[in-house]
C-alpha cells in the first residue's frame, strides 16, 4: 500500500502535467511559446544546480560543461536516428519516442561526466571546488573543440527541431519533482547535513564523499537534459553555446532564489527569463544588471529571496519539526 | 645552433615571458588569500582594468599612440609614468572593491564572499563592454571591440642568433623580478609585512595585539591590485590587443599558479607562475596548441589531487 502510494506520488505530477502542457502548447502563440520554452529550460538548469549548490552546499561553476555533454550526446543520437522510424507507431509518436530516448542518452552521458567531475571533488571544498568545476567546464569545451567527430569549434548543425513546449515543460516538471522528492528523502537529509557542516556530518557517519558525488551526478544529468532540449530548439550546437557565462547565469538564478529553495530557483528562473526578455533593448546592460544583483543580494540578503523555504511548507499539516531551523540565517533569517 | 635547440630556446623565452605575467598576478591572489582566505575572483579583471588604465594614460601622454620625439629617455619616462599611474589607479580600485564589496561580508560565510567576488568580476567585465556613455572626457566605457595598446617603447630585437628575443622580453623580466623582490622585501622586512603575516596567521589575535586588521587588509588589496596593473602593462606592450574579457583567462590561470606554488606563499606564487607559463608554452609548442587553455586546469586538478598544499605551502588541518 505504501509502495503504491509512493508510486502514485511520483507519477501523479506527470499525469496532471501532460494534458496541461499539451493544452498550453496548443493555446500559446509562437513567440510566447519561445519565451516559455526558455523559462522551462532555465527552471531545469536552476533547480538541478540547486541540488549541488543549494542542497549540498558545494559551490559548482561547471553547469555549462554538463549541458554541453548532454547536448552533444543528444545531438549525436538524434542525428544518427534521423532516418529511423518505428514502423509499428505513427510518425509523430515514433519521433517523440526516439527523441525521448536521445534525451535519456544525453542525461546518461552528462551523468557520467558528473561522476568524473564529482570524484576528484571529494577532496575539495568551497573555493577550490568552484575553480575546479569551472576548470572542468573549460576542459570539456577544449576536448569538444578538438574532436573532429563533434564538429570541432564549428559544432554540429542541421539537428532535427524536436523541442516543443510540452517536452520542456515535462522536463521542468520532472526536475522539480526530482528535487522535491530528493529534499524530503533520507538522501536529501544527508545532503543538507553536508551543507550545514561537512566535518560534523562526516563524524555523524554520513558518507560525505558518496553523497557529494551522487548530488553531482543527479545535477549533471538534468543539466544534460536542458542541453539536449536547447540544441533541438535552435537546431545546432557549438562549444561556444556553453561557456562560463552560461554557468554564471544559472548560478545567479540559484543564488537569487535562495540556495536550497526549489521554489526560489523556479521563481528566480521564471522572473529573470521573462524580465530579460521584456528588456530586450537593454541587452548590453543585461550582464551588468546580473552582476549588480548578485553583489547587492549578497550584501543585503545573502540567503536569497526564499532562503531555504518552500511554497509547500505553507500548507503542510504537521508542524515542520524536521525543517532546518534557519540554516543559512546567522545574520537574520526572518522574512 | 641546431633547429631543435633554437625551438627549445624560443619556447623557453616565450614561456618565461608569459610565466612572469602569471607570477605577478598570482602574487595578488596569494596575498589576498593569505590574509582573507578568499579567492578574489575579480583579480583577473583588476588586471584588465590595469591594461585599460595604461591605455588611457598613454593616450593622454602620447597622443597619436606612438613614440615621437624626446628620444629614448623621454619614452622611458612616459612608460614609467603610464605604469605607475596604472598601478595607482588599480590600487585604488582594489581598495574600493575590498571596502565596498568584501569588508561588509567578512563575518558571513565564505561562500557569500565568493559569490560577491564573482559578481564584482562580472560587473567589471560587462561594465567595460558597454558602449561609451559620451559625457566622459575620455571614451569610457571602452566597449566590446578590442583596443590596441600604444607602443610605449620602440621594439628592438636583440642579436641572439636565431632565437627571437626583444628588449620587451628583457625589460618585462627585469621589471617583474624587481617587483617580486620588492614585494618579498615588504613582506619579510617591513613592519607592514610583519603585520600582514600576523593577520594571515590569525586575524583575531592580530587585532588583539593592536594590529589595525582592516587597514592591513586594505593595503594588501592595494598592493596586489597594483602588481596586477604592472603585469597588465608588461603584458600589453608586447601583446597589444586588449578587450574587456581578456583578464578572465590570465586571472584563472594565475590562480592555478598560486595554488601550484602553495597558496599564501609569495615565493610559491612566483615559482608557480613560471612553471605554469613554461608548461603551457612547451605543451602548446610541441603538441596541439588548441589544448593550451585546458593545460592550466589539468595541472590544477592534478595538484589538488596529489599535493593540495602546493609546492611551498603548509599543510592545514580542518577543524570543526
Amino acid at each position: 500500500m505504501a509502495r503504491l502510494r509512493s508510486l502514485a506520488r511520483s507519477f501523479l505530477p506527470f499525469l496532471v502535467a501532460v494534458p496541461f502542457l499539451l493544452a498550453l502548447q496548443a493555446a500559446t502563440p509562437p513567440y510566447r511559446t519561445l519565451v516559455l520554452i526558455n523559462v522551462g529550460v532555465n527552471v531545469i538548469l536552476a533547480v538541478s544546480l540547486n541540488v549541488v549548490n543549494g542542497f549540498t552546499g558545494q559551490f559548482s561553476l561547471g553547469h555549462a560543461g554538463f549541458m554541453s555533454v548532454g547536448a552533444y550526446a543528444t545531438a549525436k543520437v538524434t542525428l544518427a536516428l534521423a532516418d529511423v522510424q518505428l514502423s509499428f507507431l505513427p510518425v509523430a509518436a515514433s519521433d517523440a519516442l526516439l527523441f525521448g530516448l536521445a534525451l535519456l542518452f544525453g542525461m546518461l552521458a552528462a551523468a557520467a561526466a558528473g561522476l568524473l567531475v564529482g570524484l576528484p571533488s571529494l577532496r575539495l571544498r568551497g573555493d577550490y571546488l568552484a575553480i575546479v568545476t569551472l576548470g572542468f567546464g573549460e576542459i570539456i569545451r577544449s576536448v569538444i573543440e578538438n574532436t573532429p567527430a563533434l564538429g570541432g569549434a564549428l559544432g554540429l548543425t542541421d539537428l532535427p527541431l524536436h523541442t516543443t513546449l510540452a517536452w520542456v515543460g515535462l522536463g521542468a516538471v520532472a526536475t522539480v519533482v526530482m528535487a522535491r522528492r530528493l529534499a524530503t528523502s533520507t538522501q536529501g537529509r544527508a545532503l543538507f547535513a553536508i551543507r550545514e557542516d561537512e566535518v560534523a556530518a562526516e563524524a555523524m557517519g554520513v558518507d560525505t564523499t558518496g553523497y557529494k558525488v551522487r548530488a553531482f551526478v543527479i545535477s549533471a544529468a538534468y543539466a544534460g537534459l536542458a542541453g539536449g532540449l536547447i540544441v533541438h530548439l535552435i537546431g545546432s550546437v557549438s562549444p561556444s553555446n556553453f561557456n562560463f557565462v552560461r554557468s554564471m547565469e544559472v548560478v545567479v538564478m540559484v543564488v537569487l532564489g535562495g540556495l536550497g529553495s526549489i521554489t526560489g530557483s523556479v521563481v528566480a528562473a521564471t522572473v529573470l527569463t521573462i524580465s530579460l526578455e521584456a528588456l530586450r533593448e537593454f541587452q548590453q546592460y543585461r550582464m551588468v544588471v546580473y552582476a549588480l544583483m548578485l553583489v547587492v543580494m549578497m550584501l543585503a540578503r545573502p540567503q536569497g529571496l526564499f532562503g531555504t523555504r518552500e511554497v509547500w511548507d505553507l500548507w503542510r499539516r504537521r508542524k515542520p519539526a524536521a525543517a532546518p531551523p534557519g540554516p543559512a540565517a546567522p545574520g537574520g533569517g526572518a522574512a | 645552433m641546431s633547429e631543435a635547440l633554437v625551438e627549445f630556446l624560443q619556447h623557453l623565452v616565450n614561456g618565461l615571458s608569459v610565466g612572469t605575467i602569471y607570477a605577478l598576478i598570482a602574487l595578488g591572489y596569494t596575498m589576498v588569500y593569505g590574509v582573507l582566505k578568499l579567492i578574489n575572483f575579480a583579480h583577473g579583471d583588476v588586471y584588465m582594468v590595469g591594461a585599460y588604465a595604461g591605455f588611457y594614460l598613454a593616450d593622454l601622454l602620447l597622443p597619436g599612440g606612438t613614440v615621437q620625439g624626446d628620444g629614448v629617455a623621454g619614452a622611458m619616462v612616459r612608460a614609467l609614468l603610464v605604469t605607475m599611474g596604472a598601478m595607482v589607479l588599480c590600487g585604488l580600485l582594489g581598495y574600493l572593491i575590498e571596502r565596498l564589496a568584501y569588508r561588509p561580508l567578512r563575518s558571513q560565510a565564505r561562500l557569500t564572499s565568493l559569490i560577491t567576488a564573482i559578481g564584482v568580476s562580472f560587473l567589471l567585465e560587462y561594465g567595460f563592454q558597454l558602449q561609451p556613455w559620451g559625457f566622459m572626457p575620455i571614451e569610457f566605457p571602452p566597449g566590446p571591440t578590442p583596443r590596441f595598446f600604444p607602443e610605449l617603447l620602440p621594439r628592438v630585437a636583440l642579436p641572439l642568433g636565431d632565437v627571437n628575443v626583444s628588449n620587451y622580453d628583457v625589460i618585462g623580466l627585469g621589471v617583474a623580478v624587481a617587483l617580486m623582490l620588492g614585494l618579498q622585501w615588504i613582506v619579510y622586512r617591513t613592519r607592514f609585512g610583519t603585520a600582514m603575516r600576523a593577520v594571515s596567521f590569525d586575524p583575531q589575535v592580530a587585532g588583539l595585539m593592536g594590529i589595525p586588521v582592516n587597514r592591513i587588509i586594505s593595503w594588501t588589496f592595494v598592493l596586489g591590485s597594483a602588481l596586477a596593473a604592472a603585469a597588465a602593462i608588461l603584458n600589453a606592450v608586447p601583446r597589444p590587443q586588449i578587450n574587456p574579457l581578456f583578464g578572465l583567462m590570465p586571472g584563472l590561470k594565475a590562480f592555478v599558479a598560486a595554488v601550484l606554488g602553495g597558496i599564501g606563499s609569495v615565493p610559491g606564487a612566483m615559482v608557480g607562475g613560471l612553471v605554469l607559463g613554461l608548461a603551457e608554452e612547451f605543451v602548446a609548442g610541441y603538441t596541439a596548441s588548441s589544448f593550451k587553455d585546458a593545460i592550466a586546469f589539468t595541472i590544477l586538478i592534478l595538484v589538488l589531487l596529489f599535493k593540495p598544499e602546493g609546492l611551498f605551502g603548509r599543510v592545514t588541518v580542518e577543524k570543526v
